[in-house]
């Protein structure tokens, strides 16, 4: 398994490890719901350094980042960041992906830890318009902090009043604790946030710097446990878990971010004609358990004696005291199923998402 | 701290006997790597447990984990207060936070199960 930069300070942490798309992260340091607590109530910590960058550049780079992406890149302006899908010819997901526009032509694409290799490939086989291209992932950190209390913790580090001044889905390379760092004002939680880019060899020093800080506004690290519970409370869906290669953005609910006006892209054709026809094969939605047994991805999901669907993404929700998930799930199916945990059916119903 | 008056099992679930009677619950270390216990769900009064077969789960926020039987015999009180305060298995395994209580049908099951030392040398070989 791979680590990331920060795993000996991990282990310092005593933090519990698990395996995710291929590395060895941190799962929790203390409990799951006390640190998803932190990060609704005061500031989290967070290790992203599994996640990878990939750098499109050069004369051709617009033209190849408009084909590949199916939101509207050239809607960016330098300092912006824009949340987007990957597709295949085929309609389906190849990564959901943020995207970061430095200056015309010169973009870094921020991917799925599991997908780096994948979407590196994918980026260099589509690239007829000979832009640059290269995985930068094994020389970046990327360290978040997520909560209510995150501007308090990066105002000490930041010159002048950065950290109040760079707005949602911006970002601004400065100075954080004398380390040069892109400054991200994104997320993955709900809450508002940062994500911290630096060079690999300064991820330890950025960390202790923020770690002291963030434990005096109350807050601590947070690991992939509660970032998937965080996540899944804010509406947000898990590659691989609540898409894949084989659901289309539409499928996924993630129309808004496919602009079918924007000219050419990969999937194109299949997304407009799904489009059109209104042929979805299945739809993703958030579900709410009226029982205390929890749901869990991969379960069957039954309405009216049929089974309908399956759970994509499930856990209780440390916010709400209720369990709460994702089902991929026939189009036509109404506001009442039914899951099925271990051999009996408890009821759900449909609900809107964000959950929180 | 193993309490040295219980039996064990390798599946971390301890049992307490009196006379005929066990009571059964979770292991202090057992809750520690579960953490954070959202539900509980248990056998009915009347059902009978046998021996090294599942008889309930424990759900966390992160997982699902089954709950093997130490030793045979039937239900004869459930800890219904769980239903609505999991979390007692968190913060007391070995006396709010028991589980059920069996009438054994063959305590000589008993024998088999781990004794507070051999437990705690199991765990640490197993944490290693």
């Amino acid at each position: 398994m791979k680590r990331t930069p920060l795993y000996e300070v991990h282990k310092s942490l005593y933090a519990k490890f698990t395996e995710f798309g291929g590395w060895e992260m941190p799962l929790q340091y203390t409990s799951i719901v006390k640190e998803h607590l932190a990060v609704r109530e005061t500031v989290g910590l967070f290790d992203l350094s599994h996640m990878g960058e990939i750098d499109v550049e050069g004369q051709g780079a617009n033209e190849l980042v408009q084909k590949l992406c199916t939101n509207d890149v050239s809607r960016l302006t330098d300092g912006q960041v824009q949340y987007t899908l990957l597709c295949n010819e085929a309609g389906g997901i190849v990564d959901d992906i943020l995207i970061y526009r430095h200056a015309d032509n010169d973009y870094t694409l921020v991917v799925n830890a599991a997908n780096i290799e994948k979407d590196f490939a994918w980026v260099k086989t589509h690239n007829d318009a000979d832009a640059e291209v290269s995985d930068t992932s094994d020389d970046t950190a990327l360290i978040a902090l997520q909560g209510p209390r995150a501007m308090d913790v990066l105002y000490r580090f930041t010159p002048e009043n950065l950290a109040y001044e760079i707005k949602f889905f911006q970002f601004g390379v400065s100075r954080v604790a004398g380390i040069s760092t892109a400054i991200s004002r994104t997320g993955y939680t709900g809450e508002i946030g940062f994500e911290l880019y630096v060079e690999a060899s300064d991820a330890e020093n950025l960390w202790e710097a923020l770690y002291l800080a963030v434990k005096e506004e109350g807050g601590q690290p947070v690991g992939l446990g509660a970032r998937d519970t965080l996540r899944l409370e804010a509406g947000l869906r898990l590659y691989g878990m609540d898409m894949d290669e084989n659901t289309t953005p539409l499928e996924a609910g993630l129309g808004r971010f496919v602009k079918l006006d924007k000219g050419d892209f990969i999937g194109k054709d299949v997304l407009l004609a799904q489009k059109e026809k209104g042929d979805l094969k299945k739809k993703l939605v958030g579900f709410q358990m009226l029982d205390r047994a929890v749901a869990r991805c991969g379960y069957d999901v039954h309405q009216d004696g049929n089974v309908v669907g399956k759970v994509t993404s499930g856990a209780p929700s440390p916010s709400l005291n209720c369990n709460i998930g994702f089902a991929s799930i026939s189009p036509n199916t109404g506001k009442s199923i039914e899951i099925e945990i271990r051999g009996k059916l408890y009821p759900a119903k449909i609900v809107k998402v964000p959950f929180i | 701290m193993i309490p040295q008056d219980l039996k064990y099992n390798e599946s971390h679930e301890w049992v307490k006997p009196e006379d005929d009677i066990a009571t059964i619950g979770i292991t202090d270390y057992a809750q520690s790597e579960i953490q954070d216990i959202v539900y509980v769900e248990l056998p009915e009064v009347g059902t009978h447990l046998t021996h090294k077969t599942e008889f309930g789960v424990i759900e966390s926020v992160k997982a699902a984990f089954d709950l093997y039987a130490p030793v045979s015999g039937e239900v004869i009180e459930v800890n219904e207060s769980l239903l609505d305060t999991p979390e007692q298995v968190n913060e007391s395994p070995y006396d709010d936070g028991w589980f059920l209580k069996i009438k054994m049908t063959d305590s000589s099951e008993l024998d088999a199960l781990l004794d507070a030392d051999s437990y705690q040398a199991y765990i640490e070989a197993e944490h290693a």
